[in-house]
């Protein structure tokens, strides 16, 4: 059980009132104050309310800090992880001096020095099963800024069981997905994605990738609907699945609808209490990194002792030829989902060595290339990364 | 009837990174089928082994879902609009 870690209680005597406004607030929000839809009124709703921010990343950054700049009165985080510096390119709460530091922390310190008013909490683990409905119980709305479909399962069923709006966002490349799930009579999670897809049938992280932008327009709107909710005014989300395209810059908007039949939130659930996630989306472990594929592997060191004597190999890139510009092994780039039909520009007589970034990618092609006749071919173990780690450290690892 | 079917950003690679196509169809099952038949590397990311929608990937015309219509037997019309969505996870991804 991983610890959890909470912060004191504010010490500041204006953010403790919850019935009215310090003068400093006053200011602080007016803005706010002087729009009649928010008006005193939903300023107190907002310094009143309290919303647990699943994730502190990417839609977590900006929905923290809109959330905590509008005075939402107690914003609890929840992140196991440490800053990285890929982040940065689109985590906006750290900055540079945070990596290798708690993201939850970090993001309490740049959420508190904007808002000293409001009260944050951090919870310093993954969340789980066993911890959910514990950490969620306190808290009037979920707001889902997670990164795997195990989670979004998790606070989906945890939302129901329990009764509370999630406000669900997630992004691709350049496309998101926004609405507000959990509502009374509304639909959740389940109804619009009953299973989740198997692993590896989506796109994995290497073909994945997210525009830094994306993540806060999409974390913005989630902080926006999480707004409404608190002040209870405007048109939600809830019923309706907003898509974006940056790219297309089009926004879009699909019905969504309750599923009578929905085995959480239907009117004959099967699933009354939380289950494991990881098995249900058919991942064991925490991580769906290592390959389960059993190729033959060669490490980075024998590849690099083979060429050194002069050896033919034959070196086969399966990445994406953006990738390659990044840097490669001047080996022959043939995409792996281009490689069923491209599969007749290999010589099976010669000895191949397939590689990927990390070698998940590289070992399907093997297996692929097994299949289709290939006897002397081998996967390079852990790619491009343990290639710089262990043999070459000018090429750059991403 | 041309229909016009939208590609999603996790499925274009498969579709020749094409983010839309025109085909002509009287209901979603036939527009689908012939976009597997234009984009053959699509067809297991839409279909499982035995011919059926995949349960990740839900389909509109226009703006409804076709599980709450006729399924793959939802006619359509000059100038509707096929929205393929599959369910994506990421922050990070």
């Amino acid at each position: 059980m991983a610890t959890k870690v909470q912060s004191p209680a504010p010490q500041a005597a204006p953010g403790a009132n919850t019935a009215t406004l310090s003068n400093e607030e006053i200011l602080r929000y007016s803005r706010h104050l002087i729009m009649p839809e928010v008006g005193m009124d939903g300023q107190l709703k907002l310094k009143n309310s309290k919303v647990l921010l699943i994730g502190t990343g990417g839609l977590g950054a900006p929905l923290g800090l809109y959330l905590a700049a509008a005075g939402v009165g107690r914003l609890g985080l929840v992140d196991f992880d440490v800053v990285d510096v890929t982040n940065l390119q689109r985590q906006v709460t750290f900055g540079s001096s945070d990596v290798g530091k708690s993201k939850a922390q970090s993001a309490r310190a740049r959420l508190s020095s904007l808002n000293p008013d409001i009260q944050i909490e951090t919870f310093e683990t993954r969340l789980t099963s066993d911890n959910a409905l514990e950490l969620f119980k306190d808290f009037d709305i979920v707001v889902d800024g997670t990164d795997n479909f195990p989670t979004r399962y998790l606070v989906n069923d945890a939302c129901i069981l329990l009764g509370k709006p999630n406000v669900y966002g997630s992004i691709f490349r350049f496309e998101g997905q926004v609405t507000v799930f959990g509502m009374p009579g509304g639909p959740c999670y389940r109804c619009l994605y009953p299973e989740p897809p198997p692993p590896g049938l989506v796109p994995s992280c290497a073909e994945g990738g997210v525009l830094g932008v994306l993540p806060g327009i999409v974390g913005s709107i989630q902080a926006m609907e999480t707004i409404k909710l608190i002040l209870k005014s405007g048109d939600s989300l809830v019923g309706r699945l907003l898509l974006f395209d940056a790219l297309g810059m089009k926004f879009r908007e699909l019905k969504l609808r309750k599923n009578p039949n929905c085995p959480v939130c239907g009117s004959h659930p099967t699933i009354t209490k939380l289950i494991d996630y990881y098995q249900f989306c058919g991942i064991r472990g925490e991580e769906a990194e290592a390959p389960d594929l059993k190729v033959p592997e060669m490490l980075p060191t024998e590849l690099k002792a083979r060429l050194d004597k002069g050896d033919d190999i034959f070196i086969l890139d399966v990445r994406e030829p953006h990738e390659y510009q990044i840097c490669n092994l001047k080996g022959k780039l043939i995409p792996l989902g281009e490689l069923p039909r491209r599969v007749h520009e290999l010589d099976s007589s010669r000895e191949i060595v397939a590689h990927c970034r990390s070698g998940k990618r590289s070992a399907e092609a093997v297996d692929f290339l097994k299949k289709a006749g290939f006897r002397k071919i081998h996967n390079l173990t852990g790619g491009i990364l343990a290639w710089s780690d262990q043999v070459d450290p000018s090429v750059p690892k991403y | 009837m041309p229909v016009k079917v939208i590609i999603p950003t996790p499925l274009r690679v498969y579709a020749g990174k094409r983010d839309s196509t025109e085909v002509t169809a009287a209901n979603v099952g036939e527009a689908l089928g012939q976009l597997t038949t234009q984009f053959g590397d699509l067809k297991k990311h839409l279909f499982t082994e035995d011919g059926k929608l995949r349960s990740f990937v839900n389909v509109y015309v226009n703006d409804e879902d076709i599980r709450y219509l006729s399924k793959e037997a939802t006619p359509t019309k000059d100038g509707d609009t096929i929205s393929i969505v599959p369910s994506i996870a990421g922050g990070r991804i």
